[in-house]
């Protein structure tokens, strides 16, 4: 400053030497000021234009991890040769787990273990099919496990098993396949007649018993219920068989498929028609149901999804879709149609379950690749790969890697990105109807102990909970918040509002927690044991602040004048203090009156669930947490109203009250309005208060008595645990973004309307 | 009445009832924390009732009254107790019997239906232990490893108690010290030694110079080792030397235990002690609560590690987001255009404010932690991989995603400061020559300090209250160290901290022990809470005298 004046000021004549600086210095001192001035606004730029930049930041980074749930799949071929055995049919393809290896089963009882890069053969294993006699059909498993059966022409069959064993030479991955035989290697003798096996298949459950079904070429149906024992002494497995014939169904059998739990046995016939088979028991096995799933198109492959719970089939004009058994209300299943894929146009050839997930991959006669997911009913890719029909396909089990073959035995492997195909927006928003579930439901059920676990994503229970939590909270607060508010700005005296305004502020900066302590350890108890007082409380107290109103209003009013207006709050402190302690102290006896001793349990009688920590804590809690927020606002915007407004409306004669009512609220009513909504957008975000007041379960409901699992509570429980890049990981940054753009959108809404506000005002 | 309802008053009344409510709900909340906090460091009296149930034995029981309630007798029978038919409402009492490891619950409920008569025996005793919580009985003798045994009847039996508990909290502070510093430096050495060996291997070093550096990490790591074996036997001996006294003290039930004092870290005959001893023993229970490390899963001791981590990283915090609010508000106000652009960043900026904390939360754990951090991690901390150093959630983490929280209330807060200073001002000081980073510098950004401190304190206030963004990156139940200690760099950036909010969840909600836990809870809820009220109070008065002085300049 002193310098600024110095070189402003001139400096007076006559003097030999001027403590002013000369011109050459002066001139150093602009250069250097005016350096000075550009740093100092080339570093404010930055450092400002940084920070909003950083803000925004956040909506993108927090794009970019949701985006790529709503990719579709991504298939980019890698390396091309033709399979290793081309003498005989490929009965099946498949990729290890490590993508390093293929396999391919040919009808000539050759088992393939190739590179997957390059097709050349690392291992081959014969299963020994004896001289004479030829491979009439070929069966298998669920893929995870890995078992294949192959149906002989002299009415045996032979089961085998591939296994890998893993060593790290050098920090370096070595696979070495084998071949198994879990039930010896003799074919294990299936039909008495000797007659060939024209369809076979295999099933194991996990909980021991493996059952093989076979249809001779004579149209009999065989149920094999194959156990292995060991002898104690020589230590040599024995294989016993125990044979059954099923039911005869209409039509020609074309495809065996057994649940693994060896209960159910589907088979499709050449019309169709899928017969579903109870053969829990299979002496008495019995065909319980016939459904027309062809519709008059022939079913050309079918295959269960992971877990055998659905399954899907393939028609002959491309067709695709989902069915599975649903339980009707008298505990019968049926099997059910529950959604279709997007139509391949060519008759499906092959399809190829993914080994973790709901998913599967189909190919056609026209060389087209589908890639479809079950839960979300998704088709994530589609399109022609092939100039020739395709024959077989294959998926890896990390699902990284796809393999599929022509009919001139050509085998492209691809490359896979497929990383999220459970989510869309239908799964998230829509009703979906899971496995194992009557009908098409919302469901939150992200994790749970099994791998063949259906995840079920939909955010509509949260966003109900959200609304809900919000819902109650606001039905709290806003009388109050906006009364008060009304009444602080307008009717109270600047003394007792020097009191109210920062305690409503200290109110405001309460950290949740605390309150959401209460909520949970406190309050829950208490309302579950006060309930009459609590309802009371809510109902009666308007009333009782209406009696006392009253008879203040009867005091003669000599004694009345001594308290000025503008001090009634004060007078009621001791009123409310007065009617809630009673209330408190009458509620046992309520209890006892009116429901028999307690009213929690005479709710829960009359049909009303009741959790101790519900809709009705969180609601005054939050309500609690949102008041300040609405109040300073509305306060804010009551108190500003300009004064000429309501001194004109005063002096044409009408109360205080009637100013209120026909000019303050009008004026202020933008700003009342974005306080309600900056109180909105707290109670949706609020995440410490619902995740301790509530117990956190999913449900679909507006029960006050029920508690409510929210947007934010949810990310808050389940974000530290979730694997980082997941699809759960990311719908939990999407529940935080639709958070962050409802709260945002409500904040912007309210800030407009409150700088319009604040623009009339002025006008005025 | 019809007139009355046609003026508006009852309306007004209604109205004024609201802010009443606010004002009791405000005060209650308040009151009861207040209250039930600070009300459990208080040395009660123990009381003795003889509980008489018809159809079973009497039986004795020994505890503090924690509060009382009375319900309808119905819910009091569905809870187990055997109420007469004629009884209408029971009056029950939950008591802190204490002795967990002898009866397995250490809080029940007692109706006052079957009780009997209600005594304070003067010789009751109230141990608090290491373990298991605290302890009721009556002392039998205090016996030392010679089998000398002192009666409880003695003269000396008290001053030899008080001694030999006084004793053993000395030596426990001297097995701390040494398990705390001495061998937390030498484990810390040791696994510097461990990466520095790791780090040879990636720079890829080979020949004499790999030898040379290994064999002096050899030779260092040995004498580590037996510098450790030293400090080993000196915490033997410590731990044994603990193990010289035991209390033989007999339960309400006449079970009689032995203690070993070592375990004791009060004893207290409450009964007998004056209005002043209790006093005194107050103060040093409080003080132990603020400046101990907790103990027993949370639920006992003190809370200084997470008084200790809100307040480091609240610090951290300010650090960061001063500079950056405070130079992005001035270039809004100051430098930026003012057009359309501008406004919306402005309105963006004060949305953000409004935005849910918890989404910040995720950000943060999202962008830091797993991104920058291991970044961070893969340029720096290669040698410590696959162990992450930045690469998980830690106090840096945390402070900078709450720095990204607060910092539209700086922006917002020095903007509204930057906003008052009345033009006249600033146009005085261009009018003399002053160029705009001189006139920003030396006269409006010092007339706006006290709305920069505003904001910073507020700011301040919402990062200490905060808790759902924490529990995502970087707070924990339990931290094994504080982020702040003698060992380099001094300052563990990349440590997990405990917090005071974080330690009202876990313990309130996730502790095995709710009963036990609650009077702890309320008692950290309340630290917290004056910890925010002061700063809050603080910033409503600076705030306030604010107004005041640029209402008087502008005039």
């Amino acid at each position: 400053m002193i310098d600024i004046v110095k070189s402003a000021s001139t400096p007076p004549p006559g003097h030999v030497r001027s403590l002013m600086p000369d011109a050459e210095a002066k001139k150093k001192l602009r250069r250097n000021r005016r350096i000075k001035d550009r740093i100092s606004r080339w570093g404010i730029s930055i450092a400002g234009f940084g920070v909003v930049f950083s803000l925004a930041m956040i909506f993108v980074y927090l794009f970019s991890v949701v985006f790529p749930i709503f990719r579709g799949a991504t298939v980019d071929p890698q390396n091309e040769y033709i399979v290793p055995v081309t003498g005989s049919v490929t009965d099946r393809l498949l990729l290890e787990r490590y993508e390093q290896l293929g396999i391919q089963h040919s009808a000539d009882g050759l088992v393939t273990y190739f590179e997957a890069g390059s097709g050349q053969i690392r291992e081959q294993f014969d299963v020994g099919i004896p001289a004479g006699v030829q491979q009439s059909s070929f069966g298998a498993g669920e893929v995870i496990n890995n078992t294949v059966v192959r149906g002989l022409s002299d009415g045996t069959a032979i089961v085998s098993r591939h296994v890998y064993d893993y060593s790290f030479p050098g920090n370096q991955r070595h696979i070495d396949p084998g071949l198994e035989y879990p039930f010896g290697e003799d074919p294990l003798l299936v039909d008495d007649a000797g007659r060939p096996l024209t369809l076979v298949t295999v099933e194991s459950s996990s909980r021991g018993g493996t059952y093989l079904v076979a249809v001779t070429d004579d149209g009999r149906m065989l149920l094999n219920s194959v156990s292995t024992r060991s002898n104690m002494f020589t230590g040599e497995t024995s294989v016993e068989l125990s044979r059954h014939q099923l039911p005869a169904i209409d039509g020609t059998p074309v495809k065996l498929m057994l649940e693994k739990s060896l209960r159910r046995l589907f088979i499709i016939d050449d019309t169709g028609h899928v017969h579903y088979m109870d053969v829990e028991n299979p002496q008495n096995a019995r065909l319980v149901q016939s459904v027309d799933v062809g519709r008059g198109q022939e079913i050309t492959a079918a295959e269960f999804l992971v877990g055998t719970e659905s399954l899907v089939f393939g028609k002959s004009n491309g067709d695709l879709s989902q069915w599975f058994l649903v339980r009707d209300e008298n505990e019968q299943r049926a099997l059910t149609h529950i959604r279709d894929f997007r139509s391949h146009g060519a008759s499906i050839t092959d399809i190829a379950p993914e080994h973790i997930r709901k998913g599967f991959l189909a190919v056609d006669e026209d060389g087209q690749l589908g890639i479809h997911y079950g839960t979300s009913s998704r088709t994530l890719f589609l399109r022609q790969v092939s100039d020739v029909p395709l024959k077989n396909v294959a998926v890896s089990q990390i699902n990284r890697k796809l393999m599929f073959q022509d009919i001139n035995n050509r085998v492209v492997v691809a490359d896979l990105w497929n990383a999220h195909p459970q989510l869309s927006f239908r799964a998230l928003w829509n009703r979906v109807w899971y496995e194992n579930r009557a009908e098409p439901e919302y469901i939150w059920q992200s994790t749970s102990g099994s791998d063949e676990f259906e995840s079920k994503f939909s955010l509509v229970p949260l966003t109900v909970g959200t609304l809900k939590a919000a819902f109650y909270a606001m039905l709290f607060a806003i009388p109050l918040a906006i009364a008060g508010a009304i009444y602080t700005a307008y009717f109270m005296t600047p003394k007792l509002r020097g009191i109210v305004k920062p305690s409503i502020e200290i109110m405001e900066a309460l950290p949740t927690v605390i309150l959401g302590f209460l909520a949970g350890l406190w309050l829950a108890p208490f309302a579950e044991n006060h309930l009459p007082a609590i309802f009371s409380i809510f109902l009666v107290m308007p009333v009782f602040m209406l009696g006392f109103a009253w008879l203040w209003s009867r005091l003669p009013s000599d004694f009345r004048n001594r308290v000025p207006d503008g001090w009634e709050a004060a007078m009621l402190v001791p009123v409310i203090l007065l009617f809630g302690y009673g209330a408190i102290s009458l509620s046992p006896f309520i209890e006892i009156w009116f429901f028999d001793g307690s009213m929690r349990q005479w709710f829960t009688n009359i049909g009303i669930t009741y959790d101790q920590r519900n809709a009705l804590v969180v609601g005054i809690a939050m309500g609690f947490a949102v008041i300040p927020t609405i109040f300073s606002i509305a306060e804010d915007a009551v108190f500003t109203v300009p004064k000429h407004l309501t001194q004109g409306s005063m002096a044409l004669g009408s109360t205080k009250w009637q100013t209120v009512v026909g000019v303050v609220l009008p004026t202020a009513s933008p700003g009342i309005f974005s306080a309600v909504m900056m109180g909105f957008g707290r109670a949706v975000g609020e995440t410490m208060i619902v995740l301790m007041a509530t117990g956190n379960s999913p449900v679909v409901n507006f029960n006050i008595f029920e508690g409510m699992r929210t947007l934010s509570a949810n990310i808050a429980v389940e974000l530290p645990e979730t694997a980082v890049g997941s699809s759960h990981f990311r719908v939990l940054f999407l529940a935080a973004l639709v958070l962050l753009t409802l709260t945002f959108v409500v904040n912007t809404i309210a800030e407009i309307v409150r700088q319009r506000l604040r623009a009339r005002y002025s006008n005025l | 009445m019809k007139a009355w309802f046609k003026s508006g008053s009852p309306w007004i009344w209604m109205n004024g009832g609201a802010v009443a409510i606010c004002m009791i709900m405000v005060v209650g909340l308040i009151g009861l924390i207040a209250v039930r906090g600070l009300s459990h460091f208080w040395p009660s009296n123990v009381v003795q009732i003889e509980m008489t149930p018809p159809g079973f034995d009497s039986y004795q029981v020994l505890g503090e009254v924690q509060r009382q309630e009375t319900v309808p007798a119905a819910v009091a029978r569905d809870a187990g107790t055997i109420v007469p038919d004629d009884v209408e409402l029971v009056t029950r009492y939950l008591i802190k019997q204490g002795n967990r490891d002898v009866t397995g619950n250490d809080f029940a409920w007692y109706a006052d239906v079957n009780m009997d008569e209600w005594t304070w025996p003067d010789e009751v005793m109230v141990l608090e232990r290491r373990e298991w919580g605290d302890f009721y009985g009556f002392p039998v003798a205090l016996v030392s490893d010679e089998g000398v045994a002192v009666e409880a009847g003695s003269e000396l039996f008290r001053p030899m108690l008080e001694e030999s508990v006084a004793r053993s909290l000395a030596l426990h502070q001297q097995i701390q010290r040494l398990e705390r510093r001495e061998i937390g430096r030498i484990n810390s050495g040791i696994e510097e030694l461990r990466l520095e060996e790791r780090r040879l291997d990636l720079q890829g070093l080979t020949g004499a110079d790999r030898e040379d550096a290994l064999a002096r990490i050899e030779q260092e790591r040995e004498r580590l080792d037996q510098e450790y074996a030293v400090l080993r036997d000196e915490l033997d001996g410590l731990y044994a030397a603990t193990l010289r006294d035991t209390l033989r003290i007999r339960t309400i039930d006449g079970d009689v235990r032995d203690i070993s004092v070592s375990m004791i870290v009060r004893a207290n005959t409450p009964n007998t002690m004056s209005v002043f001893a209790k006093g005194g023993e107050y103060l040093s229970r409080l003080w132990s609560f603020m400046s101990e490390n907790p103990r027993e899963a949370n639920t006992e001791g003190g809370i200084f590690p997470a008084i200790f981590g809100t307040v480091t990283m609240v610090f951290v915090m300010a650090i960061m987001v001063t500079p950056f609010g405070i130079l992005a508000a001035i270039y809004l106000r100051e430098y930026a255009r003012q057009g359309p652009i501008t406004r919306i960043i402005r309105i963006s900026v004060y949305n953000l404010a409004g935005v849910p904390s918890i989404v910040y939360g995720v950000f943060g754990l999202g962008f830091f932690v797993y991104v920058l951090g291991s970044n961070i991690d893969e340029l720096f901390f290669e040698a410590a991989l696959p162990s992450p150093t930045f690469g998980s959630p830690g106090l840096f983490w945390a402070s900078l995603t709450l720095a990204l929280l607060t910092l539209p209330i700086v922006i917002v807060s020095t903007e509204e400061g930057l906003a008052r200073i009345p033009s006249t001002i600033r146009q005085g000081s261009l009018a003399l020559g002053a160029t705009k980073s001189e006139t920003l510098w030396k006269v409006i950004v010092p007339l706006a300090t006290p709305a920069m401190m505003t904001g910073l304190i507020l700011a301040i206030a919402r990062a200490a209250g905060e808790v759902a963004p924490l529990m995502l990156v970087g707070v924990v139940k339990l931290a094994p160290s504080l982020p702040i200690d003698g060992t380099f760099p001094y300052i563990h950036l990349e440590r997990q901290i405990m917090h005071l909010g974080f330690h009202i969840y876990d313990v309130g909600f996730q502790s095995p022990n709710v009963e036990a836990a609650r009077p702890l809870v309320y008692a950290t809820a309340l630290v917290l809470l004056m910890l925010i009220v002061v700063l809050n109070l603080t910033a409503i008065s600076i705030r306030n005298r604010l107004r005041e002085r640029y209402r008087g300049e502008s005039d």
